[in-house]
């Protein structure tokens, strides 16, 4: 009998594997198809696996060690309910992206740099969510993200993708640096990097402080909490869109797993302080998060900054669980980390399904900007729907499904006054406003890409003479479309699909949700809340066709087309419509002028001059101005000192090797 | 089976009551203004002729364009039926609480905007652009109103808060009255009325609400119309429903009970009818970037009322 986490191990060395079929076949279509064929079917093989774990009552840990990596310790794997979940979450992102990519590669100019790394990146993220000591968990995380940033590499001809890469490349070693210096203080004088010694040992605040520092350093810049997010919206879009929605939608994701694992398992007992610093960090990337979105008129970097909002309503999650475990209230814990495990699935949905339209619709116009799009649910309606789905998930709109992992985590944050933490009393409600607001931002957010790409009129002839796109692509789109309504309507299976994972982590579990009548969700108890998914979307479908059959019936069903009225002085050009950024400019008004140090400045030609007016808008990045860019002045500065190092005579190279050696006996000679 | 009747018997009177709320403001607000004013049955007869007439379609309006118009009727439809009006015991009522009822009309609004981008209008696009930017602020103010709202109760199912503040256990309390005061301000702009927008106008330039549906015809408009409708009748309800719960039928009521019940809620309906007549003639309207402070001070009032009721129970 092979046990599950043989079988994922294989199907990581099998897509590692189709990396060859890559190399060698990267410039036809052959290749093409063989690579995202076979990676379709390791992916939906694994996934179905995982799921079958999870959902598997009987089911027991299992483990497996493999004689690679470090001598004396090998490489330990271990598939437990959370990582199952993981596995899952990876391998169905991982099925979509390939779906689509089948379809969506035919129009890769230089597939030769994409095909190779695909399946690399692939292994790479299901790796490790199953590793389970250090040493392979850094080695498949740092495989992870050079393999990613090869694919953001892919098109680095451009100087934005080749900024990007850089940037990437910065913020991954930075992040595993860190993560490697929490494994050093995890391991402790022990030296033993298996995981399983890790969750046995018990460690100081001051420790566990420095720990949970230094994993929401590492895996937070790997997720994109703010302001660690720099590199997120930069290298997300670079990558073909296949890839941008696996990074967005899995990779993200992963790190989620990182700080999960760490956090709530490896760390031992939390205290009330990690839930604090979480739900911080979780509610300023929640809202500064929407807010960059909104500012953007290129539609995939609109997407992954977007990308950073979710990651903080996970981060929310996160934290709540963590101030309730730390107070001994594991139920309310094991609804907030629910609330935040369901997102972490709803997001890598619903996001693959949107960077999938932005993709096509990069293909269908070459463009990215959607200034110059406009009426492509005219051209492309199949990918309009589905997009539209994706924006009414990800607004956090019933009946879909975004909607029901943000009501859980309203729902947690009600079951907060119980703390007792006076920071917590006050941060919780606080948090809860933010996360209300970017919930309402998101929205804001998704009429604009939607209302923009999608409806009014066409705004270039590119947008003009836009196809629909193949049939690859439309099912995987549709796939994902669907199982967002699923998700929604009944969220309940969810619920219980993950609640061993809560078992595991927590020793408590939301109740049982199979058993409620009419399948609602109860998360607390009945008196307190309830909500009903497919009741909701039936009610709603009932009487929509009941008001249809009606009105057409016995009123009036006659039609004319005629000329848009606007208010009689209807312009037939296209520019007269709204844009991107002047249906941004109210939110900009509102919040932009002190996050973002908005401006307006209107510049009238001089009387009598037949200049046009200008009216431009100013928009600055205070985080990258304030934080990124001194740091890397610094770093310019100091490299530029050193620089003369390299200009040396040799007797001066010898005494400097002589001064070091002296001052490292005196050290020694010093040290007790 | 009480339960059902019950559901049903709330799902038609809001429907049939909801032009007559606006009409009886119209026409309270034109008395107020010395003018005779037009029947309080007058928006029936509107949206009679408009489903009677042919819809005019803009040449390249989309099939979102087309289905909007019901989507928005029924999904407000929904909400105004979960929200407990003479009697606390709807079959449904369980099915959304006060957060998904919020989110609900959440959807409502996104696909309004949506279609209010699709014809390609300069006046659609400045309509939409407005609404969300108050909705960015109303939104969580409502929420945040939700939460103060069931940390007092003890839940955000409508009908069990209903009957909490109907207890004497609610007492006076600072933080019932900051959201009173904040969910009268959302319920104004979410309506569309003065100050925030002028359900009346005839400027497009001020327009939000209007705006959006400019392009609307027939059917449509009767549609979007009634959800209108709808909506003002169910912020009042639900204002009524949480805040002045006397008279609500508990489940399996007497008769007579259902029918104090509903007299009740018609006296609610007619004071917040003559209260809003009453404000919407004595102030202006304000220009459309005041609005965000206005709304800014509900955002305020929502979060102070979370943040008392975090600190005591009792505040």
């Amino acid at each position: 009998m092979i046990s599950d986490i043989d079988l994922l191990l294989s199907g990581v060395a099998a897509l590692l594997a189709t990396a060859l079929i890559g190399i060698g076949l990267g410039k036809r279509a052959m290749g093409r198809r063989l690579v995202y064929g076979i990676a379709l079917i390791l992916c939906s093989a694994m996934s179905a696996v995982a799921l079958a774990h999870l959902l598997d009552p009987t089911a027991t840990p299992s483990t497996a060690w493999l004689p690679l990596g470090l001598p004396w310790q090998g490489a330990h794997f271990r598939l437990d309910s959370l990582s199952a979940f993981f596995s899952f979450v990876t391998g169905l992102g991982g099925a979509a992206a390939s779906l689509f990519a089948l379809g969506y590669g035919r129009h890769e100019s230089e597939p030769q740099r994409v095909l190779p790394f695909y399946p690399l990146f692939l292994a790479g993220m299901n790796l490790v969510v199953l590793a389970d000591d250090a040493f392979s968990f850094l080695l498949s995380w740092e495989f992870m993200s050079l393999s990613s940033w090869a694919l953001v590499m892919a098109h680095h001809q451009d100087r934005d993708n080749s900024h990007a890469g850089f940037v990437y490349l910065i913020m991954a070693s930075l992040g595993t640096l860190a993560l490697l210096l929490a494994f050093g203080l995890l391991a402790s004088a022990g030296g033993d990097y298996t995981f399983d010694a890790m969750r046995a040992s018990t460690h100081a605040p001051a420790t566990a402080f420095l720990v949970l520092a230094l994993v929401l350093l590492g895996a937070g810049s790997k997720a994109g909490v703010v302001p660690l997010h720099a590199w997120l919206p930069l290298a997300h879009p670079a990558a073909p869109s296949h890839v941008s929605a696996l990074m967005s939608g899995v990779m993200t994701k992963v790190a989620v797993y990182g700080f999960i694992r760490i956090v709530f398992e490896l760390l031992g007992e939390p205290q009330w302080w990690s839930g604090f610093l979480v739900l911080l960090a979780g509610g300023a990337t929640a809202v500064l998060g929407v807010l960059y979105a909104l500012m953007q008129h290129d539609l995939k970097r609109l997407l992954a900054y977007h990308t950073v909002e979710n990651i903080g309503i996970i981060f929310i999650g996160l934290g709540l669980a963590l101030a309730f475990d730390a107070n001994g209230l594991p139920a309310a814990a094991a609804l907030a980390l629910t609330a935040a495990l369901f997102h972490v699935f709803n997001h890598s949905v619903f996001k693959s399904l949107l960077f999938f339209g932005a993709g096509a619709v990069l293909t269908a116009t070459g463009e990215r900007d959607m200034e110059r799009q406009g009426g492509l649910i005219h051209r492309m309606p199949k990918t309009a729907f589905a997009f539209l789905v994706g924006c009414i998930a990800i607004s956090a709109l019933p009946p879909l499904n975004g909607f029901v992992s943000e009501w859980l985590t309203f729902q947690a944050i009600l079951q907060s006054p119980e703390l007792p933490q006076w920071a917590l009393k006050i941060m919780v409600p606080a948090v809860g406003g933010m996360l209300a607001l970017s919930a309402a931002l998101a929205a804001a957010c998704f009429v604009k890409a939607y209302g923009i790409t999608f409806l009014g009129r066409p705004r270039s002839e590119a947008a003009r003479d836009a196809h629909e796109t193949d049939g690859f692509s439309l099912a995987a789109m549709f796939v994902l479309a669907a199982l967002c309504l699923a998700a929604g309507i009944l969220p309940g299976f969810v619920i219980d699909a993950l609640a061993p994972a809560m078992q595991a982590l927590l020793g408590e579990r939301m109740p049982l949700q199979a058993g409620v009548d009419w399948l609602s969700i109860v998360p607390v108890a009945a008196g307190r809340s309830s909500y009903n998914g497919w009741l909701v979307f039936a009610f709603i479908a009932l009487s929509a066709s009941l008001a249809v059959v009606i009105i057409h019936r016995f009123a009036s069903h006659a039609r004319r087309r005629a000329p848009a009225w606007d208010c009689g002085f209807p312009d037939p050009d296209p520019a007269t419509q709204y844009t991107a950024a002047s249906f941004a400019q109210p939110i900009r008004r509102v919040f932009g002028t002190w996050i973002f140090a908005a401006r307006e400045q209107v510049e009238m030609p001089p009387p009598g001059s037949t200049a046009p007016a200008r009216h431009v808008a100013i928009v600055r990045d205070l985080l990258w101005e304030w934080l990124y860019a001194p740091v890397a002045g610094a770093v310019g500065y100091a490299s530029d000192r050193l620089n003369v190092l390299q200009f040396l005579t040799i007797r001066r190279y010898l005494s400097l090797v002589f001064l070091a050696l002296v001052m490292l006996l005196m050290v020694l000679a010093i040290w007790p | 089976m009480p339960e059902l009747l019950t559901q049903f018997a709330q799902m038609a009177l809001v429907l049939l009551l909801a032009p007559l709320l606006t009409g009886f403001v119209r026409k309270l607000k034109a008395r107020l203004l010395r003018r005779r004013g037009p029947s309080v049955f007058q928006p029936y007869r509107d949206l009679l002729r408009l489903l009677r007439k042919e819809v005019v379609l803009a040449e390249n309006a989309s099939w979102l364009f087309r289905a909007a118009p019901y989507l928005i009727f029924a999904t407000t439809w929904v909400a105004a039926a979960l929200v407990p009006t003479f009697a606390t015991g709807l079959l449904y009522s369980w099915s959304a609480d006060l957060i998904a009822v919020i989110a609900l009309l959440g959807s409502t609004r996104f696909l309004l905007a949506l279609a209010g981008m699709d014809i390609g209008t300069s006046f659609g696009g400045i309509g939409s652009s407005r609404e969300v930017m108050i909705a960015s602020l109303a939104e969580p103010a409502m929420l945040l109103i939700a939460f103060t709202l069931a940390l007092v109760a003890g839940s955000t199912q409508l009908s069990t808060v209903a009957d909490f503040m109907n207890s004497p256990e609610v007492g006076l309390r600072v933080s019932v009255g900051m959201a009173l005061i904040a969910l009268v301000m959302v319920a104004i702009a979410e309506n569309a009325r003065i100050p925030v927008d002028n359900p009346a106008t005839h400027l497009e330039l001020t327009m939000v609400h209007e705006a959006m549906v400019l392009e609307y015809s027939g059917r449509h408009l009767a549609m979007i119309e009634l959800a209108s409708y709808l909506k003002l009748l169910l912020y009042v309800s639900l204002i009524a429903c949480l805040f002045a719960p006397w008279g609500l039928a508990p489940p399996g009521a007497s008769l007579t009970a259902f029918a104090w019940g509903a007299v009740a809620w018609f006296g609610k309906l007619a004071v917040a009818g003559t209260l809003l007549a009453l404000f919407e003639t004595a102030i202006a309207k304000m220009r459309v970037f005041r609005v965000p402070e206005f709304l800014g001070a509900a955002l305020m009032l929502g979060l102070l009322a979370t943040l008392l009721m975090f600190v005591s129970k009792s505040l």
